[in-house]
């Protein structure tokens, strides 16, 4: 196994990596460190499918010279799916961050038991 | 003349008077500012107050608390390892990395490579493939980033009263903005200055060769909004005011995802019905070839370039 995952260290890297963004999901109380943790998690996952596209001795695929011959180029398609990746992500953390804000407006705390807690005294 | 003149000074006497009274208004604004803060922050005394008293936070408070903390980081720590285990023990069983023969290199793979060019004219096969193959998932992706903008739009944009004055929050947010934020830095000026129009027209270059090169309406876009984000800090919200507004946002982005919408709309209809589009594809390697991608393109850095924009100002000061 050890053998297998030296060889496949990019991917290795990547699920350690997801790991550990979801450890910091876990772990953290602070708002900003769980979307932190998350955003770890994104780029573990970006950095997996980039891997997968990965074949040796091959170029990015652009055509050069005409030549369209399937053993020339990687696979363009985790290309596509990364770019939509980064994409929701930035949108969705944006919108993370901006309800972190609003929270931090309220409760002037961005400790997530703190608000819990001061949301439920304040709802009785 | 004389009284041309004495007019003007009497005018002039008034406008120092209506300047001294707007800097008067501001102050009780701040002043009322400061009020609510407080009683803010006493509200919330009383709440962690009444806090204390429940049962459930006392015992959470004491034992209760390190016994559950404990649990869940052990609980946590075992999941997130398990998680791990599982993973690499799948990944240790997949294709080896760089090998030619994977179950992903299959037939969706060698069409777009060997009739990509012929059939989108795109020399980046991966331009043709999202932009003319898989144009609907673009067209997605842009408009869940319009969604983004606007959602944040409405959580973080403090808008003026019924009156058109500015209220409480603009005022505290725009004292903290020049608390925080350079005010006529020099050096920062003068570099802004060097760099805002190679920055804007390696975007502009980026997103052109988008079917040329690696690059595209994403990327392109993402770098000319880096160009305004530098020239807002360096020169305020005045100066970028001039040629940035809402209005700016909200019609730039909206005719590029109608225009996107409809060319694509067109596409598809003629592609359903086996009629010719009748969109020239060019001469592949030219700047004005591969049919519709290089619009697209610019329709899609266009989105892109307005929405990390208006990120950054709404998260900065909650407006433009």
């Amino acid at each position: 196994m050890l053998q297998m995952l030296y060889e496949n260290l990019e991917q290795t890297v990547a699920v350690i990596l997801f790991g550990i963004g979801f450890g910091i999901l876990l772990l953290q109380r602070n708002l900003i460190r769980k979307i932190i943790g998350l955003n770890i998690m994104d780029t573990a996952v970006y950095l997996f499918l980039a891997s997968m596209g990965y074949i040796h001795g091959r170029k990015a695929p652009i055509v050069v010279d005409g030549v369209t011959d399937t053993a020339r180029y990687i696979n363009p398609i985790p290309a596509g799916l990364v770019l939509t990746g980064i994409v929701v992500s930035v949108s969705f953390t944006a919108i993370m961050l901006a309800l972190t804000i609003r929270l931090y407006r309220r409760y002037r705390t961005l400790d997530i038991d703190q608000i819990a807690l001061l949301a439920k005294a304040e709802g009785d | 003349m004389r009284d041309g003149f004495s007019g003007l000074d009497d005018r002039i006497a008034d406008s120092l008077k209506q300047e001294a009274a707007e800097k008067e208004n501001l102050k009780q604004l701040l002043e009322q500012q400061r009020e609510l803060t407080d009683s803010r922050k006493h509200e919330r005394e009383i709440a962690l107050d009444r806090m204390a008293h429940y049962d459930f936070t006392k015992w959470a408070h004491t034992r209760g608390q390190k016994v559950i903390t404990r649990l869940y980081v052990a609980l946590a720590l075992t999941l997130g390892a398990l998680m791990i285990f599982f993973l690499l023990e799948t990944v240790a069983n997949m294709p080896r990395f760089g090998a030619a023969d994977t179950p992903g290199s299959n037939i969706v793979t060698r069409r777009y490579i060997e009739r990509g060019l012929q059939e989108t004219g795109a020399v980046n096969i991966v331009a043709g493939m999202i932009l003319d193959y898989r144009a609907f998932d673009t067209l997605g992706e842009s408009t869940v980033l319009f969604i983004a903008a606007c959602a944040v739009l409405i959580l973080l944009r403090i808008d003026k009263d019924s009156q058109g004055m500015p209220v409480m929050e603009q005022i505290a947010e725009d004292a903290d903005d020049r608390h925080h934020e350079p005010k006529n830095d020099r050096i920062l000026q003068a570099s802004a200055k060097l760099l805002t129009p190679v920055v804007l027209l390696f975007g502009v270059y980026v997103i052109l060769n988008g079917h040329l090169s690696p690059g595209g309406g994403f990327s392109g876009g993402a770098i000319i909004s880096a160009g305004l984000i530098l020239y807002l800090n360096a020169f305020g919200f005045e100066k970028s005011g001039r040629f940035f507004r809402y209005e700016t946002f909200k019609w730039v982005s909206f005719c590029s995802l109608l225009f996107y919408g409809l060319a694509k709309t067109y596409s598809f209809y003629c592609g359903a019905n086996r009629l010719e589009s009748g969109i020239p594809l060019g001469v592949p390697g030219a700047i004005l070839s591969s049919g519709l991608i290089m619009p697209l393109n610019i329709a899609v850095g266009m989105v892109v370039a307005c929405t990390m924009y208006i990120f950054y100002a709404l998260f900065r000061k909650g407006g433009l």
